[in-house]
């Protein structure tokens, strides 16, 4: 039992901080969001050459061999700067599901060009009428003589635009979940692309009679959805961990404004109806704080026992955020629902972040689910 | 970073099951599980107390010169983690967890080779004598008196809220010795014999039903100078060490966990027309389990930090926060899962020793009176409101 930062941790935490400081302001979220990919070339450059991107992908493949604690550390640090860069969709889902179902052969031509910052991933996965049930995919894989053949729609598939190859999830023949590398432009690949809440861009992928070749499938084709599933709960701790940098910021700045803004003669925080706020926005900071280390914690543990805790982190994180956020613009007046604060921004990355994979409700019910209702005592 | 014990920890959480399995009677964990309220009575405490005492585990967190177990952290952990999960009695707290601390940090050599052994053994049974009808928030206004006399003080005044006086042998109390510009100024520590003459108490009922508190009355009540704790004036100082004490204790989680889980076995029960088959009491049950998944994390992070000598600092209000409003939670969806059966009402007390069978499944009587008893929670020990002050304070410096 022990939850101290190793030495390296900490330098990796220090110089993301340092990095994300001195890079990313409201001018700089500006230009992303007028850039056409959503995020900034140069910037992925630079953490391919920090070592960032190396981080998640095994040692053999040219990686760093890096952990859920580690992605944590430097999610947090981005949520702190908003970044845009598609860190998640490419290092962290992408390259998590080619290590759990690729060939050897696809890991060794794909993983190290994640690494190096030459390749961007994204992953195709939702569909509309499944809300957020990872089982329910209809798109479809037939076998095609020379290859595979897919159709079907795909919603919010994070920083699409960008990507290289799409892994897009389909059912095959038998019922069972594959994975399919989709190359931009694809022939009969649609894509709607749009700027996503809260920053960076996302897409709808409408995909008519693809064709891809036999070696697009991911692995030997064995069912997907045991991967995806447990990609999905490391990718909610990861975004978790950027939840807390998020809220952090909002504490902080709101914290720093009600001591300023005096009404009445004396500043907000002289109140004890905002002083109470505040410890409560503290609490639900430091109880998200647990929650996503939690969830990193138990990112390798058994289905069961991961799940439970990144779900248990995604429907508490939730709830947390949710409070922060919406008391952080409360007290900033009017100030805060307008463009000209960076609240705003903060706002509704969080919001974005209750969204992804499904909200409180579904995994407080999915915590239960997993948990065969008896209480774990 | 790492969430697993040692091979080493796990060998003592082993003995620590074995012990309770060796001396954890049927009957002590029956009159445990039908007890309202987290103070057990005496009589079931103290045994509780002596066996522990027996096997050296008398005081977990006391040094081991004066009978600690010289535990780490984590051995203190996986100790209260099994008596939770194994639903052992609570002892008397205000003995070992409250009064032994501070004798041992600020007594003299003689309270503490007079007091902390009787206090180990059970021979000794204490109560807190801090709040007053006039303070209760406002602790540092309280107003009973010690007045010098020669080798004695005087006292008169009166305490209030004092749980189990009419138990014990002996009281802790924060009285005034002098009149300061700053009231906490002129407040000292001082150790009660209950026997004394001219101290006489009344029994005050609470909602749910319970004998826990009492008002202290003192007429005139002579106590031994040498029975002050450290200096005069410096009562405040001590008593505060104490409250960090008593809120922060540290481990709570395990228990609220094992509160829950009965709940969850009710729900599950035919008694209860399995109350768990309702999608909200269902999901409610999933909400409160993810609360003491954080709040023990939480209480992880804060042993870690003790483990590898840090103060884990104000974080002891955060966690009286949460886990007293957890257990409200916990015992207000009790009273939801057992429906109809909690309009039943059953006055005599207490529960493990009724004469007739009561009108509802045992397992029902203390569901209502621990929610009644409950609503304590967010009041003693510094209210949730003087907690959050703590918070905006001392956390965000406001």
């Amino acid at each position: 039992m022990d939850l101290t930062l190793s030495d390296e941790q900490r330098m990796l935490r220090e110089s993301a901080d340092r990095f994300v400081t001195e890079t990313y302001d409201a001018d700089h979220r500006k230009r992303s969001a007028n850039d056409p990919l959503g995020f900034s070339a140069g910037i992925w450059k630079q953490f391919a050459d920090l070592g960032w991107l190396a981080l998640p992908i095994s040692e053999e493949h040219g990686g760093l061999g890096g952990g859920a604690i580690e992605i944590g550390i430097l999610m947090e640090a981005f949520g702190r700067g908003l970044v845009s860069e598609p860190y998640l969709s490419t290092a962290v889902i992408g390259a998590a599901l080619i290590s759990e179902c690729g060939s050897e052969a696809q890991k060794q031509a794909l993983l190290p060009r994640i690494a190096d910052g030459s390749l961007f991933l994204a992953f195709a996965h939702s569909e509309r009428q499944a809300r957020f049930d990872l089982a329910d995919v209809r798109t479809t894989a037939k076998k095609t003589p020379d290859g595979w053949r897919l159709d079907g729609h795909k919603t919010a598939v994070l920083d699409g635009n960008a990507a290289g190859q799409i892994i897009v999830s389909a059912r095959v023949d038998d019922g069972r979940l594959g994975l399919f590398l989709v190359p931009h432009g694809a022939s009969g690949l649609t894509s709607r692309d749009f700027p996503r809440l809260g920053g960076g861009r996302a897409c709808n992928l409408d995909l008519r009679d693809v064709r891809v070749p036999t070696d697009a499938l991911l692995g030997d084709g064995s069912d997907a959805l045991p991967a995806i599933e447990a990609v999905v709960d490391r990718a909610m701790a990861a975004l978790g961990a950027e939840a807390v940098g998020i809220m952090q910021t909002l504490l902080d700045q709101t914290l720093e404004y009600t001591k300023i803004r005096k009404q009445f003669g004396k500043p907000l925080s002289a109140n004890q109806v905002i002083r109470h706020r505040l410890a409560d926005m503290a609490m639900q900071c430091d109880e998200a704080r647990s929650m996503a280390l939690r969830a990193a914690l138990m990112a390798d543990a058994e289905p069961v026992a991961r799940g439970r805790a990144a779900s248990g982190a995604k429907a508490k994180i939730g709830k947390c955020a949710r409070y922060v956020a919406e008391q952080s613009v409360q007290l900033h007046g009017a100030m805060g629902v307008t463009e000209e604060l960076d609240i705003g921004s903060y706002f509704k990355r969080l919001l974005a972040f209750d969204t992804l994979f499904g909200g409180s409700a579904h995994h407080y019910r999915r915590y239960a689910a997993l948990g065969g209702r008896a209480i774990q005592a | 970073m790492d969430l697993t014990f040692n091979a080493e920890e796990r060998a003592f959480e082993q003995e620590v099951r074995e012990f309770i399995a060796a001396n954890l009677t049927p009957e002590i964990k029956r009159a445990t599980a039908l007890t309202p309220s987290v103070f057990s009575d005496p009589d079931i405490g103290m045994a509780w107390q002596r066996a522990l005492h027996k096997k050296g585990w008398g005081a977990p967190g006391w040094p081991v010169d004066h009978g600690g177990p010289d535990w780490t952290p984590a051995q203190r952990w996986i100790f209260e983690a099994e008596s939770a999960r194994a639903g052992v009695p609570n002892v008397n707290v205000m003995g070992v967890k409250m009064v032994g601390p501070v004798i041992i940090g600020f007594g003299s050599p003689e309270q503490k080779n007079y007091y902390l052994p009787k206090i180990l053994s059970g021979e000794d049974y204490w109560c807190q004598g801090y709040s007053e009808p006039g303070s209760g928030s406002d602790l540092s206004s309280l107003k009973t008196r010690a007045v010098r006399d020669g080798d004695d003080y005087i006292i008169n005044g009166t305490k209030i809220w004092t749980t189990h006086a009419h138990h014990a042998n002996r009281m802790f109390a924060l009285v005034r010795t002098n009149d300061t510009e700053r009231q906490q100024d002129g407040i000292s520590f001082i150790l009660i014999d209950m026997k004394s003459p001219g101290i006489t108490t009344r029994p005050i009922l609470t909602i749910g039903g319970d004998h826990e508190v009492n008002q202290v009355f003192f007429d005139d009540v002579r106590v031994p100078v040498a029975n002050r704790v450290g200096e005069e004036g410096k009562g405040w100082t001590y008593g505060k060490y104490l409250l960090e004490f008593e809120r922060g204790s540290g481990i709570a989680s395990a228990k609220l966990r094992d509160a829950l889980k009965t709940v969850s076995d009710l729900a599950e029960s035919e008694a209860t027309g399995r109350a768990i088959d309702d999608p909200d009491i269902a999901v409610r049950m999933s909400e409160i389990e993810v609360d003491i998944d954080t709040l023990e994390m939480t209480e992880l992070r804060v042993l870690s930090a003790l483990q590898t000598g840090q103060n884990p600092g104000a974080v002891s209000s955060l966690l009286k926060l949460r886990v007293s409003e957890i257990r409200q939670a916990v015992t207000r969806l009790g009273v939801e899962v057992i429906g109809n059966d909690g309009l039943y009402v059953e006055p005599i007390r207490p529960l493990y020793r009724l004469n007739e069978e009561p009108g509802i499944p045992e397992e029902l009587l203390p569901v209502v009176p621990e929610y009644l008893n409950s609503r304590a929670y967010t009041i003693f020990g510094g209210s949730s409101e003087i907690q959050r002050e703590i918070v905006a304070k001392m956390v965000l410096g406001l």
